[in-house]
């Protein structure tokens, strides 16, 4: 099976969803790596490849992107519900 | 090596057009009606028409040199400019700025010349003379260091900074290394890259303007919005798995490839350096395509997520998808299918295909939204309110 989530960056902790994701489904990286989404992942949205504990950076296109507002699990969606953007 | 060069319309000033239009220009939203009646009656005049021109003191310096910006840009033959005659942008001053690239250019007063049917058919002889002199112009072979491309992203979704802005990223470095310009604008979607954008400056004075132009756009945002400054991304965007402005502008800044950043430009005002120039303006779609225009833009490439129709009346817009799925449903209007480097095809054979097509646009090729007639009336940006 082809991948369904996009990792932009090696520095990145959350990649991008390819397809919609379903709870329970497997996420599939482009590096080959597996993990399960434990819960839905719209189509273009983020998804934790690993642990992002309250307050630990959350990266993308190899930046910082925001914080994590609360414990973000490895295959949960990260949006506006749990990232706290970047106070400028 | 050989140089690639595109076929263009010379002009008196040196520049050259990938368009030969006559443009009928109002100055004043009181001046659209005639000049939209000239424009209907001379088959192949464009009207160049918009809901400003009067009421804003602040403004008027702008809209005055962004409406003479769309008359001198290459693309445009000769100008017509129609006036009211009260307004506070005055139509004999944007005239005198259009006709300083030494084009053919006239204006007609409606105050002056008696009303509006007065001033509509001596306005239709007038653009008939343009166009029959226009069409004398031909197409000769141009150097790439007459060019300028526009950048502009709209409705982004979270692939538009993966897929679509890469792409034309390696265009805009393409034409960069060819001696052409390439503008990147939408100040709002730098919110958050300043340390980024600022470190590829040419020298410190550029970095601090690009600084100031970022510390602008987010003062401007948070005064309007307060804490929900960091949201201000349309609803489409966060459907589209965006959760700040920060992550928007990352993606969106990769329109502009890697070179570095030789100027700072004002909304709708024209670089004097080449290479990769930052220009000042709204995220705004509508009001960032109608400036860049105005800076000289001859073609505009535009990535979208969401999917827009949107073009512009003198300059070639050619419309980047994010995605198949976005390109499958709204082909009518998109030029280049990014989306298949999620599907394994490689950014660089998708940048090729951007800029083989931007190559066949100059060269007289219409992009998606000139068949599909999509110029509409021009955006001016306004930031303060109407007297």
């Amino acid at each position: 099976m082809a991948h369904n989530v996009m990792l932009i960056n090696r520095k990145d902790n959350v990649g991008v969803a390819l397809f919609d994701i379903g709870k329970g489904e497997k996420i599939l990286l482009s590096t080959g790596a597996e993990l399960d989404a434990v819960q839905d992942i719209p189509y273009s949205h983020k998804v934790a490849l690993r642990e992002i504990r309250t307050g630990e950076p959350v990266f993308k296109y190899g930046e910082i992107i925001g914080h994590a507002r609360s414990d973000i699990g490895p295959g949960a969606w990260v949006h506006t519900h749990n990232l706290q953007t970047l106070e400028l | 090596m050989r140089k690639t060069t595109f076929s263009g319309f010379i002009r008196p000033d040196g520049s050259a057009g990938i368009r030969n239009h006559v443009a009928v220009i109002s100055t004043v939203a009181c001046a659209n009606g005639v000049a939209a009646g000239i424009a209907r009656a001379v088959p192949g005049a464009v009207p160049l028409l918009h809901a400003h021109g009067c009421g804003r003191v602040l403004e008027i310096t702008m809209h005055l040199n962004t409406l003479a910006g769309l008359g001198k840009n290459p693309n445009v033959a000769a100008a017509l400019v129609v006036g009211l005659g009260c307004e506070t942008v005055q139509a004999s001053a944007v005239a005198a700025e259009i006709a300083k690239t030494g084009k053919p250019c006239e204006h007609l007063v409606i105050q002056e010349q008696g009303g509006s049917r007065k001033t509509t058919e001596k306005g239709v002889k007038i653009a008939r003379a343009f166009l029959e002199d226009a069409s004398r112009i031909q197409r000769q072979a141009c150097p790439l260091d007459l060019f300028t491309i526009g950048l502009e992203c709209g409705g982004s979704d979270a692939f538009s900074g993966i897929t679509a802005n890469p792409a034309v990223g390696l265009v805009s470095d393409w034409l960069v290394g060819q001696g052409g310009t390439v503008i990147l604008t939408e100040s709002t979607e730098m919110i958050g890259t300043s340390h980024i954008l600022s470190r590829r400056a040419k020298g410190p004075e550029t970095a601090q303007k690009v600084e100031q132009v970022v510390a602008k756009a987010y003062k401007t945002t948070r005064d309007i919005l307060g804490e929900l400054a960091t949201y201000v991304i349309a609803p489409g965007n966060m459907d589209g798995g965006l959760s700040s402005i920060s992550e928007k502008s990352l993606g969106c800044i990769a329109k502009g490839g890697s070179s570095a950043i030789t100027e700072v430009v004002d909304y709708g005002r024209s670089p004097k350096e080449k290479g990769l120039v930052i220009m000042d303006g709204p995220g705004y779609d509508a009001e960032s395509i109608a400036a860049l225009a105005a800076a000289g833009a001859q073609l505009i490439l535009f990535t979208t997520g969401r999917g827009t129709p949107i073009g512009f009346p003198i300059v070639p817009v050619i419309k980047v998808a994010s995605t198949t799925r976005l390109y499958n449903l709204m082909e009518d209007d998109m030029d280049v299918n990014a989306g298949t480097i999620l599907e394994g095809r490689s950014l660089e054979d998708v940048a090729t295909e951007i800029r083989t097509l931007s190559l066949n646009v100059m060269n007289g090729t219409l992009s998606k939204a000139e068949q599909n007639n999509q110029g509409g009336i021009v955006c001016l940006a306004a930031m303060t309110p109407a007297f």
